[in-house]
């Protein structure tokens, strides 16, 4: 992304804009930290970077493409197709069970579901370690076990991209670093970029790099690798 | 998880499940509606048709009588002085009875008039009918038997002998035959005011349901009725039944226009309860309406707190890549899905509360009240049109679902 700005409340006396100019390049297979104070930005940053919300400056590419010009649809094939999202909180669909809910970015992408689709959810299930769940319902796992569940939803699709936004800030020590050790065993294995959000700085200094937001801009030479 | 369902399917049906309370509520809500609507319209319609049907068997749809004689001034004197023209008093003329002019080509032309089912020529007039000692004042109805009773179906009224009519034989009613002392195989003497007499056979006695009806109505053939009223090779009166009875009065008025005869219909000569009929009609389908219209906004109402409820999953759905009309359909899906399963049920309970109207509701005498004349088609546009007010009614909620901003949907 270069010269990225967010701004709320635009051409209203009470406008104010939260992202100030950012430049971040995230190459292929990096594992990327980010830290920063609570209303620093870091989730703003987050939710462009994933193309759930739009920019008012600057220019972001995904996965090679331009995406300041696209409508709607096309950000939302997009995001689709190359990202993945872990969150923080009520990662879930409550009413779907494990395989489902792992199952559900396929199934919205096809529009039914398709050949393949419940082996490769199974799969993705069983690399989280969590097979003997996969037919439980969502609200009936353990934070840790939904994280994990949310872990295996966000490789579906093979994102070229994988956000997470403080997957581990709700679970104990144990849960937070098996979820952690999860995203990094994806990121090796399937090359995918990882944008992972925490305030933990014993993970963050696990990442390959670890990236400052302070007050809606990087803190100095964060930019680049 | 069903392999053959799509996306949006799979959603709304998750959805509604997750809600099982508020998803049963709303649809009990639309089953009653459904179920009074079905109800209502399936007695209402049986009423309406038993009312017409109780109408229709003693009269034919279109009558075509002669004009009416008028009288018509000449001459009106104009006094130069006064500048006044005389307004004199006329008498109204006696209407005597006479013929349709050219019937015959008349009965042709209407039998190949668009909608037309029969065409029955009559002669009928008043007569005098005695036994013995006492006499009784008749409407004398001449008629073609093979046809006339297929208008009005006097031999289903028939209660003793049969509907045989010969040019020396008559039909009558039980409460006539009472006060004459007759019954099946006695002989009447018939006679008309212009001198016509003639002695003819009781072959049927008939009950019409009413005993002024029974008092006065009386059949013998076209024939025999033609000589008694001297109007021989003549017809008072052309009776026509057509295929749609609410059509009546415009078949009427188009035989009116091409034979210049006029031609009154049942909906004309029974003007006010037609009347009631669509005032009956009118109100049926209000009630319908603002049932309909409840049944609708309960559903927008219920879709609007579960598009509330569900907006993080929503967002967290449009962050793996679900589009807007993804989001949209599945809402109005559940509508839809609201819509129909509320229909079976209140088509279930309608059909049942109509069983037992028809078990319980009886004359003291144990027969119905009406016959109900339950139509699949009233199921099949019930089902229909719930599930239409469903999908309506979901589509400003899944509008809203649909326009969530995803960011401000999963922070909540």
């Amino acid at each position: 992304m270069r010269g990225v700005r967010k701004a709320f409340n635009v051409g209203l006396p009470i406008e104010t804009e939260v992202l100030h100019g950012i430049d971040l390049d995230l190459a292929h297979g990096e594992f990327c930290a980010v830290m920063g104070p609570s209303g620093s930005g870091k989730s703003t940053l987050l939710n462009i970077v994933g193309l759930l919300d739009r920019p008012t400056g600057g220019s972001l590419r995904i996965a090679g493409e331009e995406t300041t010009d696209l409508d709607d649809r096309a950000l939302t094939h997009l995001r689709g197709r190359s990202v993945g999202f872990v969150f923080q909180y009520h990662n879930l669909l409550a009413g779907f069970s494990a395989l489902e809910n792992v199952m559900m970015p396929m199934i919205g992408d096809a529009g039914f579901i398709g050949p393949g689709m419940v082996e490769r959810a199974c799969s993705l299930l069983e690399s989280v370690g969590l097979s003997k769940w996969r037919d439980n319902l969502a609200t009936n796992l353990s934070g840790g076990q939904q994280q994990r569940v949310a872990v295996a939803r966000s490789l579906a699709m093979s994102p070229q991209l994988l956000l997470a936004d403080e997957p581990t800030g709700n679970l104990d020590t144990k849960a937070a670093d098996a979820v952690f050790a999860l995203l990094r065993d994806a990121n090796r294995q399937h090359g995918m970029a990882v944008l992972f959000v925490t305030h933990n700085a014993v993970l963050a200094q696990r990442c390959d790099r670890t990236i400052q937001v302070v007050d809606g801009m990087l803190a100095a030479g964060a930019a680049g690798r | 998880m069903n392999r053959w369902l799509p996306f949006e399917w799979i959603v709304a049906a998750r959805f509604l499940r997750e809600g099982r309370m508020q998803t049963a509520l709303i649809i009990a809500g639309i089953a009653i509606g459904v179920a009074v609507i079905v109800f209502m319209s399936a007695l209402l319609t049986g009423l309406q048709a038993n009312f017409i049907r109780r109408v229709l068997t003693a009269q034919s749809h279109i009558q075509l009588l002669p004009p009416k004689e008028v009288a018509r001034v000449l001459d009106r004197r104009f006094d130069a002085a006064t500048g006044v023209r005389d307004d004199p008093i006329v008498q109204a003329p006696l209407q005597r009875l006479k013929s349709i002019d050219q019937w015959q080509s008349v009965a042709a032309q209407i039998e190949g008039l668009a909608g037309v089912v029969l065409v029955s020529p009559t002669a009928s007039g008043s007569a005098l009918v005695i036994r013995g000692d006492a006499n009784r004042a008749i409407s004398l109805i001449g008629v073609d038997p093979a046809v006339y009773f297929r208008i009005v179906a006097v031999p289903d009224k028939i209660v003793r002998g049969s509907a045989r009519l010969t040019n020396t034989d008559i039909l009558i009613g039980i409460d006539l035959a009472s006060d004459l002392g007759v019954t099946v195989g006695d002989k009447l003497r018939v006679s008309t005011a212009n001198g016509g007499s003639n002695t003819l056979t009781v072959t049927g006695l008939f009950d019409l349901g009413n005993k002024g009806a029974n008092q006065r109505t009386t059949y013998v053939t076209l024939r025999t009725a033609q000589s008694l009223l001297g109007l021989v090779g003549g017809v008072s009166s052309i009776e026509v039944t057509v295929q749609d009875v609410y059509a009546a009065e415009t078949i009427a008025r188009r035989i009116t226009a091409a034979t210049g005869v006029e031609a009154d219909s049942w909906i004309a000569t029974n003007a006010q309860f037609f009347t009631a009929v669509q005032a009956q009609k009118t109100s049926n389908t209000t009630i319908r309406f603002f049932v309909g219209l409840s049944v609708a906004f309960g559903i927008a109402s219920v879709l609007v707190v579960s598009v509330v409820q569900k907006s993080r999953e929503i967002g967290i759905l449009r962050a793996m890549g679900i589009s807007r009309g993804q989001v949209l359909r599945v809402f109005l899906r559940q509508g839809g899905l609201l819509g129909l399963l509320g229909s079976v049920g209140g088509c279930s309970i309608g059909l049942a509360a109509l069983w037992a109207w028809q078990r319980y509701a009886r004359n003291p005498d144990g027969t119905p009240f009406f016959p109900l004349d339950i139509e699949p088609g009233l199921f099949v546009a019930s089902l229909l049109l719930a599930t239409l007010t469903g999908l309506l009614a979901a589509f400003a909620p899944a509008l809203r679902a649909a326009r969530l901003d995803p960011v401000v949907a999963i922070r909540g």
